[in-house]
């Protein structure tokens, strides 16, 4: 057992490498989505645009965030805070790497072992959600009510199939702790060999989960009212943002450590594989932006409940059954 | 599986690459004809050419020029006429560019340009006067070989 401020220290080193990941993801995805479309997306600021994300935020904090004079001022400043600290807070369990030995601790590869860390991950994503429904509430605007209305129905519905695609995933781990999946994978196929199906079910509801496109219902700038966060501006509206950004960056740990056996990899890179696998699968999310178009809402609906929903709820049924016949 | 096929299509556009003109730095050659900025013509003897007559301004629909004429002397001759314009204003920020003015002309004085950078900090600042448009234009704006288009360049743009 390591003392308390090894994973102080841990903490502090993830939280702020998680935000350098979020500010390089949007210059990541501009640039993708750029090359995608035949453009080059930001090449001003510094070599290749690298200092974009460093513009864009002395730009946010700069602005002035007013606030709407009816709207109830305690929670309109909590939701934002309440989004990027679930966001942050459930990366902690994530694990990166195999732990190594330095002086004489013993310094594990993620801040802290949860034996029921998968479940703390979406307990925290749930109270996140707090932030937009909250957050929309509070602005005592119709448009962020509706925008937050429309942004819970679709987290909510989507979180079920989330959350039943990763049964697959636990009764072959035999755990819900994700350093001893990691493990597991390190001795086996990764999961994705077993579980393709549960794969894909929590790639396509993990896509909803962040309101990405093409289930960017929440946001959809082309078409509707920016949504939960119409009234926000400044930082205020740019912690929403991050906060979205780090879901999904959370979400693609998630995702390479349940089925992509997280840092194990040949040659022993440790968390150079963690990191490689995080940017292939968050090039896949960019990928998908780029090509496919915005579902309607009763499509969404209806792919969440009729489509998902029962096939992640017959893979973890047939595995069920699987692993207890051998 | 068309969903799937286009993945396939926009990861192809990676390898093509971007196809963006680089503005600032990269200009596209004008066509020819392109209808820019103003600028107002002297004969070779260095009287100008405009006499002050207002029609372009009569012809413009945005009512963006304004002429005030003077009447040349013997010892302060200006133009080729009788008479000079002693005010010569137009103001961009007003102006449509539509050529009508250059169609009004009876003496080819005034032409339009190919400069098109023509914006300020300051809408004062849009207003060009009659030196303004005489001088040469600062700026040089690529333009197309006008044998491709086929459009020779009107004379009175080559020789003053």
């Amino acid at each position: 057992m390591e003392p308390w401020w090894i994973s102080l220290i841990k903490a502090a080193i993830i939280v702020n490498l998680v935000m350098v990941t979020f500010a390089y993801l949007t210059w990541l995805e501009r640039k993708g989505l750029g090359r995608l479309q035949n453009r080059y997306g930001p090449n001003r600021a510094g070599p290749f645009g690298l200092l974009q994300p460093i513009a864009d935020l002395v730009k946010l904090v700069r602005k002035e965030a007013f606030a709407p004079s009816s709207a109830i001022v305690i929670p309109y400043i909590l939701a934002p805070i309440v989004s990027m600290f679930t966001a942050l807070a459930a990366f902690s369990v994530i694990p990166w790497g195999s732990g190594w030995r330095i002086y004489h601790w013993n310094v594990t590869g993620e801040v802290v072992d949860v034996p029921i860390s998968l479940l703390l991950v979406f307990a925290l994503g749930s109270i996140g959600i707090y932030g937009f429904i909250v957050g929309g509430w509070a602005s005592e605007s119709k448009f962020s009510l509706l925008g937050s209305m429309r942004t819970c129905a679709q987290l909510v519905s989507y979180e079920v199939s989330l959350a039943l695609s990763v049964l697959g995933v636990v009764i072959l781990g035999r755990s819900l702790s994700l350093v001893d999946i990691v493990h597991r994978q390190g001795t086996t196929l990764p999961f994705v060999v077993p579980q393709f199906v549960g794969m894909l079910v929590f790639f396509f509801a993990g896509i909803a989960e962040t309101s990405r496109a093409p289930f960017d219902l929440p946001e959809a700038e082309q078409e509707l009212v920016a949504g939960y966060h119409t009234e926000y501006s400044g930082m205020r509206w740019g912690l929403f943002q991050t906060a979205e950004y780090i879901n999904l960056i959370t979400l693609s740990g998630l995702m390479v450590t349940l089925f992509f056996s997280g840092w194990h990899g040949p040659w022993n890179l440790g968390p150079l594989w963690f990191v490689l696998k995080l940017l292939g699968v968050l090039f896949g999310f960019i990928w998908l932006r780029a090509t496919l178009p915005r579902l309607r809402y009763d499509q969404l609906m209806k792919f969440g409940w009729k489509v998902l929903l029962p096939v992640a709820t017959a893979n973890a049924v047939i595995t069920a059954l699987v692993v207890v016949a051998t | 599986m068309s969903t799937l096929k286009g993945f396939g299509v926009t990861f192809k556009q990676i390898l093509k690459g971007p196809v963006t003109t680089q503005y600032p730095e990269e200009r596209r050659p004008l066509y020819p004809r392109f209808r820019g900025r103003h600028r107002l013509w002297t004969h070779a003897n260095g009287l100008e050419k405009c006499v002050g007559c207002s029609l372009c301004a009569a012809a413009c629909p945005a009512d963006c020029i304004r002429v005030v004429a003077a009447e040349n002397t013997p010892d302060n001759r200006v133009s080729a006429g009788e008479r000079y314009a002693r005010i010569y204003e137009i103001n961009m920020s007003r102006c449509i560019f539509c050529g009508y003015c250059e169609l009004a002309c009876p003496f080819d004085a005034i032409t339009l340009g190919n400069e098109y950078e023509i914006s300020e900090y300051n809408r004062d600042d849009q207003i060009y006067t009659k030196d303004m448009l005489l001088a040469e234009p600062v700026k040089k704006i690529p333009i197309e070989d006008p044998a491709i288009f086929d459009t020779p360049i009107p004379f009175y743009k080559s020789d003053s």
